[in-house]
């Protein structure tokens, strides 16, 4: 194990959230390392019909490339946001697939859409993190991770507030409640996991 | 490296078993309905039919293949379950200003035009780009088929009726797409609905097409199949495409959806991205 009980097996992370979250990633995206192999894929919810500006805000910041993928993009290493307005899903030959189904939860992007199609194509090898939000959005996707040997970490709920709703309902169904730094660390580990562990895998192919 | 892509698959503890019946419920369908979803991604299509399982009061993927074998109503009401994607007239506005703008001045070099709409669902699309043709004075010279294999989305789409609450957010769009009136002149409003004016699909087709078991039935100028292929996986993808490409001459127009794209595909070589990109790609 790893430090914050990260598996060295992990080949992907899986990030959502909504209000509050992208003052989260600020502080979690820019502190991974470069030299990350495994692909962090994150779904904020954000208003439709507008572009969005996460890969804006977040590219100069982090030193991994920040990309929103097209259907059917192969996934490679680095920091991914969902499009605004598409649910953003994991296919098993590890490519991403977009739908324009109906809104989850009043949601599209949803989390439990990105959670769950990753934990089916994963399995045990997936981290799935869960920020703030005043929704329940995200606690299916913990739920199913979990039930397949995934690890489900979230932001400690504070109090009653709004935004703790999301991370409230992560913990129901599994979620470890952590500190911010906690969380930086986890994903630092992440960052870690193909740097050493790298040619091991590429043997498998 | 990619190092996601060299991972053995993970076995999930349901999910072998979940797939079995996943393929035994699409190839029942397509041999006995002749529904051929086999192709579909699967991501998407799982999160359908467990709205499906849910709809239908089905426990199991077996129950609901039995059910939708016996149940004309209840097959149906799937296939609607699985292929209608809620649309809108002008979806991203900067595609239809790119038509407008740069595709349109082209088309009016042809003497006549044949357009193909495929996957139209309800019509927005197809009454979207009519309403561009007639005011870049194209619409009568022009021959649209609109193809779908949900027959009441055809129906709908035939209808052209779509509430009337819908109607804000295609003002909106319509406006944004370069629109030179106001999209109210091309719909009457009665009993909370809108009716869109019929001269706009006098030179439509709306007929059923499949892009996973039909072939090219016409040579057209200009395709457009939006948001449709990210339903597909990249084999059933690279079949429709076949088709577009096969469909279109040298230099003939692919329009589609903002996050879609050729490039993933075996026939990336036969398109090339216009300028503008906005989902348009041309044929090389």
């Amino acid at each position: 194990m790893l430090s914050g009980g990260v598996s060295p097996e992990v080949a992907a992370v899986v990030i959502g959230g909504s209000a509050g979250a992208i003052q989260a990633l600020l502080h979690l995206l820019p502190g991974i390392q470069a030299t990350a192999a495994i692909p962090f894929i994150t779904v904020i919810h954000l208003p439709p019909r507008r572009p969005s500006l996460l890969t804006e805000l977040f590219s100069p910041r982090c030193s991994l490339p920040v990309r929103e993928p097209c259907d059917k993009e192969p996934i490679t290493s680095g920091i991914w946001f969902a499009p605004p307005d598409y649910h953003l899903l994991i296919e098993k030959d590890h490519t991403f697939s977009l739908s324009l189904d109906e809104p989850d939860l009043h949601s599209r992007p949803s989390i439990d859409a990105l959670f769950e199609s990753a934990a089916d194509c994963y399995g045990s090898r997936l981290i799935g993190i869960v920020l703030t939000g005043a929704s329940r959005d995200g606690a299916c996707g913990v739920r199913a991770i979990c039930e397949r040997g995934g690890k489900c970490f979230t932001l400690r709920p504070e109090g009653e507030s709004d935004i703790s709703i999301m991370p409230g309902a992560a913990v129901e169904q599994g979620a470890s409640p952590t500190s911010l730094a906690e969380l930086a660390d986890v994903l630092r580990a992440c960052a870690d996991i193909h740097h050493t562990e790298g040619p091991a895998l590429e043997n498998h192919s | 490296m990619t190092a996601a892509r060299d991972l053995p698959e993970e076995s999930a503890p349901q999910s072998p078993r979940d797939e079995r019946a996943l393929d035994a419920l699409l190839h029942a369908i397509y041999g006995r309905r002749h529904y051929d979803f086999r192709g579909y991604a699967r991501a998407s299509l799982r999160r359908r039919l467990s709205r499906a399982l849910t709809e239908l009061h089905c426990q199991s993927l077996f129950d609901l293949q039995t059910k939708v074998l016996a149940d004309d109503h209840a097959f149906g009401a799937l296939v609607r379950l699985l292929t209608v994607p809620v649309s809108e007239m002008f979806r991203d506005p900067s595609f239809f200003l790119v038509f407008r703008e740069q595709v349109v001045p082209e088309l009016h070099t042809y003497p006549s035009l044949k357009l193909w709409v495929a996957g139209c669902s309800s019509g927005e699309e197809v009454y979207s780009l009519a309403i561009v043709l007639a005011e870049e004075g194209l619409l009568d010279r022009s021959l649209i088929y609109a193809t779908d294999i949900n027959e009441e989305s055809l129906r709908r789409a035939r209808t052209g009726v779509y509430p009337i609450d819908r109607m804000k957010l295609f003002s909106d769009n319509y406006f944004k797409s370069g629109g030179k009136r106001s999209l109210s002149q091309y719909y009457t409003a009665a009993y909370g609905a809108a009716v869109l004016t019929r001269s706009l699909t006098a030179n439509v087709v709306f007929t059923d097409h499949s892009l996973a078991t039909d072939f090219v039935f016409s040579e057209v100028e200009v395709v457009t199949c939006r948001n449709v292929m990210i339903y597909f996986d990249r084999s059933l993808q690279d079949r429709a495409l076949g088709l577009f490409r096969d469909a279109l001459p040298r230099r003939g127009f692919l329009g589609l959806g903002s996050k879609e794209t050729v490039v993933f595909s075996t026939h990336a070589g036969s398109f090339s991205a216009l300028p503008a990109r906005e989902g348009w790609f041309r044929r090389c």
